[in-house]
């Protein structure tokens, strides 16, 4: 595929991606705004995906300090926002 | 990339979608974050296995130690912080995640150029745009993100802080970091690109915080929510970096996620992102005219009277706010609001979306405290009841609740949506003291003639109320 065509097709993606967003988003209810935003947030930690592979590259130099700083941060943002969001849906009751 | 590798990105990414929707109603919304979890890990795990099982030997034992090292490391500090944080603190730490979030992908950019240039490999155009816009908003994003945290944590001070020639100083910053990746773009191999790099990461770094700063207390749900979109959109372009599909999309879920509720912040204040980010709102309190007439004597009222007021109500509105959670008196309201409805009054609670420290901050610590979440309501849901509605208790809430902003044109605040408590036919005020609200506006609702306000700890004033029930 010529490098033009997957930058198109990329742009499709992202566009889509940001449409299916706002659909989906603009239908939770204030209600939910705190879980939304923290499980949105730990959903952002997904660049640990991009870190496991900036850590392949690495060595024992900088870049393996980088990689590894990379991962740790990823995985807190992915593991913690899960956990505050679980913590905070298990409140949410209809009946006390 | 292998195909079994694309296969779970794609099947992630569906699920990562239905999760947000399953996000729409509090009975299917624990079941989505179990979904998005089980996502998540259905894009880390191939990942792991594919690229570290394609290494051997040391370069094996090394991938193993720095990957599974960070995920072990990261795993331990984030269970840790999620479990011990309080309900009330839970702003700061979702800032203090994203911020994470912002690092992490401002890392990954920064070893792709690195390595990318260490071998001499150069990059491309199109991989070199996102690399340079991923360490910008990673930057701000990560910075920006610890700002908030320091203003939320009371590290630094909520005011804004703010000095001469701030929106041209950031202007600047903003401008130079654009040029250095410009030109680093044109030529990443040049002799002097580590330099140019390096400052490009530290302007980018400098930039979120001074960007942060100046923006009060109080308008801190739009900086946690911009923050949230800024990580999405570092995820985006770190997706564009490593061709990654499944980055790209759910970086874009995220970041439209965070315009929208920054959107809904700046409508329910009535004020444009541009007056939020550079208006340096609640920098000192203003001498705010005051509707001619308004200004009568303040009814201070007893626990007793107050209690006798609610006791003789059918109906009754909570109007909660940031007090409520800076007393933590959300389980001393339930208390109050339980013993009342024993005594037949039907309690709702009127929640404004910009009331505490982040959206929805105040529905958390009502579910906290065992509210049933169909007494919660938003604005539009409730404001018109008001009117029908014995006797309103404000704990904590001070410029949602304030009339100004209806009838006080030339007020900062006219024009934002109010809660209509003057309208009721008693408003109880539970405040520390007279002292303005963090806008430092006066509140025409505390003079008003059927306000009586009750001084003092809203959680001891609110224990002393349900002594007093129980007693009787």
């Amino acid at each position: 595929m010529p490098p033009e065509m997957y930058w198109l097709l990329v742009f499709y993606v992202f566009m889509l991606a940001v449409a299916a967003g706002v659909e989906l988003i603009a239908k939770v209810p204030p209600l939910l705004h705190t879980p939304l935003m923290s499980g949105s947030n730990a959903i952002s930690g997904i660049t640990l995906v991009g870190a496991i592979g900036a850590a392949v590259y690495a060595s024992w130099d900088a870049n393996g300090l980088l990689a590894f700083a990379a991962v740790a941060l990823g995985t807190i943002n992915v593991v913690g926002g899960y956990a505050v969001t679980d913590r905070m849906l298990k409140m949410f009751k209809k009946k006390p | 990339m292998t195909v079994p590798t694309e296969i779970c990105y794609f099947v992630a990414a569906i699920l990562f979608m239905l999760s947000l929707k399953w996000l729409s109603s509090p009975k299917t919304a624990r079941r989505a974050n179990f979904i998005s979890m089980f996502a998540m890990l259905l894009a880390v795990v191939p990942t792991f296995v594919q690229r570290v099982g394609a290494t051997t030997g040391g370069a094996l034992v090394n991938n193993l130690v720095i990957i599974g090292g960070g995920i072990a490391v990261g795993s331990v500090i984030g269970l840790v912080s999620a479990y011990r944080v309080k309900m009330t603190a839970m702003p700061q730490m979702v800032g203090l995640y994203n911020g994470f979030g912002g690092a992490a992908s401002l890392l990954v950019a920064g070893v792709e150029f690195l390595y990318k240039t260490q071998q001499r490999l150069g990059l491309s155009v199109p991989e070199s745009v996102p690399v340079h816009l991923s360490i910008i908003i990673g930057g701000v994003c990560f910075t920006g993100s610890m700002a908030a945290f320091a203003k939320l944590q009371e590290l630094i001070t909520g005011r804004p802080i703010l000095f001469k020639g701030q929106h041209v100083l950031n202007l600047a910053l903003l401008l130079a970091a654009v040029g250095l990746g410009a030109v680093l773009t044109m030529d990443p191999l040049s002799a002097w690109h580590l330099p140019a790099f390096i400052a490009l990461v530290a302007i980018s770094l400098l930039l979120g915080w001074l960007v942060v700063i100046p923006i009060g207390g109080a308008d801190m749900p739009v900086v946690v929510s911009l923050m949230n979109s800024y990580s999405g959109m570092a995820v985006t372009t770190t997706g564009f970096v490593l061709r990654n599909n499944v980055l790209i999309i759910v970086g874009s879920l995220v970041g439209a996620s965070g315009l929208i509720l920054t959107n809904i912040m700046c409508k329910a204040m009535n004020r444009s992102l541009a007056n939020v980010m550079f208006g340096g709102f609640g920098a000192a309190p203003t001498a705010a005219p005051v509707a001619a007439g308004a200004k009568g004597a303040v009814k201070e009222a007893g626990v007793e009277e107050a209690v006798m007021v609610m006791e003789n109500a059918s109906s009754m509105i909570v109007v909660p706010g940031y007090g409520m959670a800076v007393a933590q008196a959300q389980h001393a309201v339930r208390e109050l609001a339980g013993l009342l409805e024993k005594r037949g009054v039907r309690v709702r609670y009127a929640i404004h979306p910009v009331a505490g420290r982040m959206p929805g901050h105040m529905n958390v610590l009502l579910a906290e405290a065992n509210v049933p979440y169909d007494q919660l309501f938003d604005i539009d849901q409730i404001n018109d009841d008001f009117r029908n509605t014995d006797v309103v208790l404000v704990v904590g809430a001070n410029d949602v609740v304030n009339p100004a902003a209806k009838n006080t044109p030339g007020s900062p605040i006219y024009g934002m949506p109010v809660f209509n408590c003057d309208e009721a036919k008693a408003v109880i005020v539970l405040k520390r003291s007279m002292n303005p609200g963090f806008a430092g506006i006066e509140n025409e609702l505390f003079v008003h003639p059927t306000t009586m306000m009750v001084f003092g700890d809203a959680k001891q004033t609110l224990a002393k109320m349900a002594g007093i029930l129980k007693g009787a």
